[in-house]
């Protein structure tokens, strides 16, 4: 495991951030989404600069960062699993493929294996429903998963 | 003439093993010491036969597909360069039946070229549409794109030139373009495959409808789910701003217009138009009451006209051809032409552009081939997670706005998903219920609360508990939400509930009872 950045540090690198981003119109949600970037999740130490930066209430901020599935409290482990679970996908049996990985890794969803290889999440639809069922493994597709495919994920996210 | 290959970059390609084989092609080419250029195009759409590549040859294209890596070797030796004959050949691209059946003029280029050249989509009509708008007065425009009928591809069907005429009418001195590129609904991949197969076509659209309505400012709003969607398009806005498509002087004309790339953060509700604009201002996604309408106050309270990607992508032909050319397509109220996804459980999967018209059988059985289990269809969900369940019995209704409402169903943003006779009706009215929970922005009662009381008499049907009094309940709640929810996520859940319930009681039995009459 990485070892967590200081909340200083998390502060300066924040503002630096802001600084970047601020003459956005909207900026808060390229803020975050960079911050995510830079920190893996959004450290609870950066919400109070963000509202500082952009003359928001911490509620506002926490606010806008608890709505979006997207944005992290903690950091996710080495490697993002994403099933897509949505109908196209139901469609062609992605509920045996999320019950076969759930119980190959010995987590559900939502959860990060305990050696932090791997964190497993659902996903509502990836646009590759010509192509089901389908999953992103680090931002890569993958689409017509079957054994085969399944196998080599694992084997990826356990290297 | 140094030979071109080309290996679509397209994700669903890239799902399939495109990159794969654009390596192995590489290597062999590398490895033969035979000079050829790899163009990396985006999809044409027919995704049973990618990763699909093709090859410029002296008679024009040869397409072969479905290409595994394992075949690049005997692809050299069979002489694909030239059209060889192999066991993946599948002759000329556009006879292909799956392509050669289509209509296409929003996905015209869609598939052919690297989408990154302008070059390319110049060559193949790309930028007449926006050239002849900026000699045209502003309510001309507008008056073209209202006569060619064009409605909304979002799903909501709104004719797209009354919503421009009222950002035009509209006096301010700040107005925007926003595009809703936040497809979630499942089935759907028409904006996704336009934004990384032809993204000039919707930078066009775009500035299209700013000049229509005096718009300096465009956002285009793309789902955190489409990366490969964000990458292209930012690309393509960089280069459609050094060829000074956008910018201070759109064409060389006085018009200014640019625009940026933002992307969502995995909120389904934020497809909704008004939740959207919200999320770009940086709020909660949180869905807000109209009136007033966006295009009199929309995003940061100024006038904005807010489209779906197609209903943009469409624009620039409509301007080139003229609203007369797309009118003639289609049927009844519903003009032009419609890209159709075939989805899910079904044979020959991908995007098919058409007039409306055809009857949801056709596109079923006769262009997607049944179900890729050979199992026979039992349900199919038009208009994504929020659309209504159709049985054969109504395969007959043609694809049609005003047809599927009189059915008691949507066409939504175009999507069908296949489901075959294993599919559990209750099962799938379950979820409807689940993902309205999961994705409710939370701000009115039906949809918050409607979405978890629907799952749990739902559970308590499976389990057989009072069922008559339960289904009783669940009719009942998916009225309240019908009627009494603020936008189509809460509204427009029990359509899939209902008509899973409506057209397949026999899945909503007490199990006991299912299993007695097995």
């Amino acid at each position: 495991m990485t070892m967590q950045p200081a909340s200083t540090e998390i502060a300066s690198r924040t503002a630096a951030i802001i600084q970047e981003l601020k003459g956005l119109e909207g900026p808060l949600l390229p803020i975050l989404h960079e911050i995510q970037e830079e920190f893996g999740h959004v450290p609870q130490a950066a919400l109070p600069v963000i509202a500082d930066g952009l003359n928001l209430s911490r509620a506002e901020v926490h606010g806008v960062v608890t709505f979006y599935h997207d944005f992290r409290a903690r950091p996710a482990g080495r490697h993002v699993l994403k099933l897509c679970q949505a109908e196209a996908c139901q469609s062609m049996g992605s509920d045996a493929v999320a019950a076969k990985i759930k119980q190959l890794l010995g987590i559900g969803f939502h959860e990060t294996t305990r050696d932090g290889s791997v964190t497993l999440e659902p996903v509502y639809c990836l646009g590759l429903c010509a192509c089901s069922p389908s999953a992103m493994l680090d931002g890569e597709v993958i689409g017509r998963l079957d054994d085969e495919k399944i196998d080599e994920i694992l084997a990826e996210v356990r290297s | 003439m140094i030979p071109r290959i080309y290996i679509p970059g397209d994700s669903g390609a890239l799902a399939l093993g495109a990159e794969k084989v654009a390596k192995a092609i590489a290597k062999e080419l590398a490895e033969r010491g035979i000079e050829a250029k790899i163009v990396r195009n985006g999809s044409r759409g027919a995704y049973f036969l990618e990763p699909m590549i093709e090859v410029a040859t002296a008679n024009g294209r040869v397409a072969y597909g479905p290409v595994k890596p394992s075949d690049v070797k005997s692809l050299f030796d069979s002489g694909f360069l030239t059209g060889g004959h192999h066991k993946r050949w599948l002759g000329a691209p556009d006879k292909i039946p799956f392509l050669a059946k289509q209509t296409r003029l929003t996905f015209a280029r869609c598939g052919i070229n690297d989408p990154l050249s302008l070059d390319a989509y110049k060559s193949l009509g790309g930028l007449k549409g926006l050239q002849n708008a900026v000699a045209m007065a502003p309510a001309d425009i507008v008056k073209q794109v209202t006569d060619s009928g064009l409605r909304g591809r979002g799903g909501a069907g709104f004719p797209t030139g009354i919503k421009w005429k009222t950002v035009l009418d509209t006096t301010s001195e700040r107005k925007y373009i926003v595009c809703n590129a936040d497809e979630g609904d499942s089935a759907t991949f028409a904006d996704r495959m336009i934004m990384e197969g032809d993204p000039f076509v919707l930078i066009e659209g775009m500035t299209i409808a700013g000049i229509a309505t005096g718009a300096t400012k465009g956002f285009v709003y793309i789902r955190s789910e489409y990366p490969h969607a964000v990458a292209t398009m930012n690309k393509a806005v960089e280069i459609a701003r050094k060829a000074g498509v956008l910018g201070v002087n759109v064409l060389g004309s006085p018009n200014a217009f640019d625009m940026e790339i933002r992307v969502g953060a995995g909120a389904y509700v934020c497809g909704e138009e008004t939740s959207l604009l919200n999320s770009l201002e940086g709020k909660r996604g949180v869905v807000r009451a109209k009136p007033p309408l966006p295009a009199i106050q929309g995003l940061f309270g100024k006038p904005t006209v807010i489209n779906n990607v197609i209903s943009l992508a469409s624009v620039p032909i409509i301007m080139d051809k003229g609203a007369a050319f797309y009118k003639d397509f289609g049927m009844g109220r519903s003009r032009g032409t419609i890209p159709i996804q075939i989805a899910g459980n079904v044979r020959n999967g991908g995007l098919f552009e058409t007039a409306f018209g055809l009857t949801l059988g056709q596109i079923v059985d006769d262009i997607g081939g049944g179900t890729a289990t050979g199992r026979p269809v039992k349900a199919v969900q038009v208009g994504g997670p929020l659309g209504a369940y159709f049985p054969r019995a109504l395969f007959d209704t043609p694809f049609d706005y005003e047809e599927f409402a009189k059915r008691d169903g949507l066409i939504g943003h175009a999507g069908i998903t296949v489901f075959d006779d294993t599919a559990d009706m209750l099962k799938q009215a379950r979820f409807a219920m689940e993902f309205c929970a999961i994705e409710s922005c939370g701000k009115c009662t039906p949809c918050r609360i409607g979405s978890t009381r629907g799952i749990e008499t739902i559970d308590r049907l499976a389990a057989g508990i009072e069922p008559e009094k339960n289904l009783a309940l669940v009719t009942d709640l998916c009225n309240t939400m019908k009627f009494g929810s603020l936008c189509a996520l809460g509204g427009f859940t029990p359509y899939p509930v209902m008509s899973s319930i409506t057209h397949f009681p026999e899945d909503f039995k007490p199990a006991s009872a299912r299993v007695a009459a097995e």
